[in-house]
C-alpha cells in the first residue's frame, strides 16, 4: 500500500490518497493520471491492468484500486 | 463566393431543420434549434447595442454553448469561450486582454463568473437571451455588413512570459479550412463526429464547421470517457460515431490497454489525429482493429486556423518511424525557411512557415507579440505579404514529405497541447517563497519536469500552481534542489539538469 501511495503522490502532492473516495468523481485524476498510474502499477507490482479493469469503481480511492492489484497478483 | 460561415447554417436549416446538429448524449439540439437560439442571442446583442466587440462564453461544454457562439456571431461579434477547467488566473488574463461587454453564463458558471474583475463587462444567462424576440431587419443588415477578414473567435495559447496569446480567426481563414479539411477527410451529411477536444481551442472547429456545412452531427463525448477505454470505445458505438479528430493520447489510451480485445469501435471509418507523435506499435493496434478506416496525420498551429498539413497514412513505418506531417491542404504554402532567411535545400532543416489564406488575425490586442511571429515573408521584397513563422524545425524527407524535426525554442508539445516551458516557470517564480525554477521536457516519457530552489514544499507548490496553469501545463515531476547548477555566463544550464535527471 506505502508504494501504491508514493506512486499517487507523485502524481498529486497535495491530494490526500488515504482519506479521499472521489479520486475520478471529483475528477482528481484525469486520462494522463490513470495512463500513468497503470504503467507504474506495472513496473511496480509487476501485474497488468487491462481495459476491462479500468473502470471507475476501481480507480475512485487508493484502497479500490490496491484492491485490484492484490486481485491481480493473485490470479498470477 | 462565401465570405461568412453562418452562410453554412442558414443553408443547411432550410434541408435538414429536424435532424440532431449536436449532442453530448443527454441534451441535444437540431438545427433549427440552433438557428433559432443563434438568432436570439445576435437579436439580444443587437438590442444591447454590442457589435464588432469580443464576447466572453462561460458555460459548460454542451450543445447550447455551441449555440452561443453562432449567436455571437450572428450578432456580428466574435466569441472568446471560457472555461472552467482553467485555472482562475489564466481566466483573470484573459478577461483583462479583451475587456468584453458581455459573458454569456449558464445557471453553473453564473456563480463563478462573479468571482472575477469582469473588467465593466455585464453577466447574461444564456437562457434569457434565446427568449429575444429575433430582429430579423436588423440581422439581415449586420450579416451583409460584414466582411471576410472580420474576426469570429478569439482563442488563447500559452506564451513564454507567462501572459496566454489571444489568437483571432476571421471567416475567411476559417471558411478555408472547413473547405480543405471536409475535402481532405471526406465528411458528408451521414458523418456522425465524436468530438474529444475542449471547445475553448480552435480544434474543435474540426467538428463544430462541417457539422453545418454538410448537416452532419456531433457528439460532444463526455471528458470522464477518456479516462475508460472501454466505456469510450462503447459510447462510439452508441452512437454510431463514424468519425474522430483526436489528439494521440486519446488514442492510445484505447489502444494501450488492449480494449479492441473486448470491444471495437464498429462504425469508425475516419480517424484523424494531431498535435503529437503517434507511437507506431499503438497506431498498428488500430489499423489492425480497423483495418477499412482511413488514417490520416494533422499538423498546424492555432495562429493558422486549425490545421494546416496532412498526411494519409498508407505504407508500412518501422517501429522508430515518425508519421510525415505531410503536405500543406490547398491554398497554403509551407516555407522552410534557414536561419539566414532562405529556403531550405533539399534534405536540410528549416523552420516551417506558412503563407496563405489560412492566418488568422493575430494576437489580439497584442501588436509587439503579433509583430514576432506574423512577419514579411523574407522571400518577396515587392509587396506587403505576411507568413507565420511556427518555431518548429522540419525537413523534407527522400518521399518529398515534410517532416517535424524539433522546436526551436522551449515551446514543448505535451499531451496534445504546445506548452511554452517558460510560462510554467514564470509562475512558479511569481510565488514568493521560490528564489529560481527551469522545467525540462522528459520526452521518453512525456514529463514535465520543475527543479526549484526555495522554501515551500513539493505539495504546496503543487497546490498553488493548480491556481495559475491548466491541468494539461502542471509538471509531471517536481524537485527541489539546493541550489541551480548555472552556465558560465550565468544562465540556467538546463544541459545538467537533463543529464541528471536522466541519471536518476
Amino acid at each position: 500500500m506505502e508504494e501504491l501511495l508514493d506512486i499517487l503522490k507523485s502524481l498529486h502532492a497535495d491530494v490526500d490518497f488515504e482519506k479521499e473516495e472521489h479520486l475520478i468523481d471529483n475528477m482528481i485524476l484525469d486520462s494522463f493520471d490513470i495512463v500513468t498510474l497503470i504503467a507504474e502499477i506495472n513496473d511496480v507490482f509487476d501485474v497488468t491492468i487491462t481495459a476491462g479493469n479500468i473502470k471507475p469503481e476501481n480507480f475512485n480511492s487508493a484502497k479500490a484500486l490496491y484492491a485490484l492489484i492484490q486481485k491481480l497478483e493473485d490470479e498470477d | 463566393m462565401q465570405n461568412h460561415v453562418l452562410k453554412y447554417l442558414n443553408e443547411i436549416v432550410k434541408k435538414v431543420p429536424d435532424k440532431t446538429a449536436y449532442s453530448d448524449g443527454t441534451v441535444s439540439l437540431m438545427f433549427r434549434e440552433v438557428y433559432a437560439q443563434s438568432r436570439s442571442v445576435g437579436s439580444f446583442l443587437y438590442k444591447k447595442g454590442i457589435y464588432k466587440k469580443p464576447v466572453v462564453v462561460f458555460m459548460q461544454r454542451a450543445p447550447r454553448e455551441i449555440a452561443a457562439f453562432f449567436g455571437v456571431i450572428t450578432g456580428g461579434d466574435f466569441y472568446v469561450p471560457v472555461d472552467e477547467e482553467m485555472p482562475a488566473g489564466r481566466i483573470q488574463l484573459i478577461l483583462d486582454n479583451v475587456k468584453s461587454p458581455l459573458v454569456i453564463c449558464d445557471e453553473t458558471t453564473a456563480e463563478k463568473a462573479k468571482a472575477f474583475d469582469l473588467k465593466g463587462g455585464e453577466i447574461v444567462l444564456y437562457d434569457d437571451m434565446i427568449g429575444t424576440g429575433i430582429e430579423d431587419e436588423a440581422l439581415e443588415r449586420i450579416y451583409r455588413s460584414a466582411v471576410d477578414t472580420d474576426p469570429i473567435y478569439i482563442v488563447f495559447t500559452s506564451g513564454s512570459t507567462g501572459v496566454p496569446k489571444g489568437v483571432a480567426a476571421c471567416h475567411r481563414s476559417v471558411i478555408d479550412y472547413i473547405e480543405q479539411l471536409s475535402e481532405v477527410l471526406a465528411f458528408d451529411g451521414n458523418t456522425v463526429f465524436g468530438s474529444q477536444t475542449p471547445l475553448y481551442f480552435d480544434a474543435c472547429l474540426k467538428e463544430l464547421y462541417p457539422t453545418l456545412k454538410f448537416g452532419a452531427t456531433t457528439y460532444l463525448i463526455p471528458r470522464s470517457c477518456f479516462s475508460f477505454p472501454v466505456a469510450l470505445v462503447e459510447y462510439l458505438n452508441r452512437y454510431q460515431i463514424n468519425t474522430i479528430c483526436w489528439v494521440v493520447s486519446a488514442l492510445t489510451m484505447v489502444s494501450a490497454f488492449d480494449t479492441f480485445q473486448t470491444v471495437k469501435p464498429e462504425y469508425l471509418r475516419t480517424v484523424a489525429f494531431g498535435s503529437e507523435v503517434f507511437p507506431i506499435k499503438q497506431f498498428r493496434r488500430w489499423r489492425e482493429a480497423l483495418p477499412e478506416a482511413t488514417f490520416t496525420n494533422l499538423y498546424g498551429p492555432t495562429e493558422c486556423t486549425g490545421m494546416c498539413c496532412y498526411y494519409r497514412v498508407e505504407r508500412e513505418f518501422a517501429d522508430d518511424e515518425a508519421i510525415p506531417i505531410g503536405r500543406p491542404f490547398e491554398n497554403r504554402e509551407v516555407l522552410l525557411l534557414t536561419a539566414d532567411g532562405r529556403l531550405a535545400g533539399e534534405g536540410e532543416e528549416g523552420e516551417i512557415c506558412v503563407r496563405g489564406t489560412a492566418l488568422t488575425l493575430g494576437y489580439y490586442n497584442d501588436p509587439v507579440r503579433t509583430a514576432e511571429a506574423f512577419v514579411q515573408n523574407p522571400l518577396n521584397t515587392a509587396y506587403p505579404e505576411l507568413i507565420y513563422r511556427t518555431g518548429d524545425i522540419g525537413r523534407h524527407n527522400e518521399k518529398d514529405e515534410l517532416v517535424f524535426v524539433s522546436r526551436k525554442d522551449f515551446q514543448i508539445k505535451h499531451m496534445g497541447h504546445r506548452i511554452e516551458l517558460g510560462e510554467i516557470e514564470v509562475n512558479v517564480d511569481m510565488l514568493p517563497e521560490i528564489r529560481m525554477s527551469a522545467c525540462i521536457y522528459d520526452t521518453k516519457k512525456g514529463k514535465i519536469v520543475l527543479y526549484f530552489v526555495g522554501d515551500i514544499s513539493e505539495k504546496e507548490l503543487t497546490a498553488a500552481l493548480k491556481t495559475k496553469l491548466p491541468r494539461y501545463m502542471l509538471p509531471n515531476r517536481i524537485f527541489r534542489i539546493e541550489s541551480m547548477p548555472l552556465t558560465a555566463n550565468g544562465k540556467i544550464d538546463r544541459v545538467t539538469l537533463k543529464r541528471s535527471y536522466e541519471a536518476g
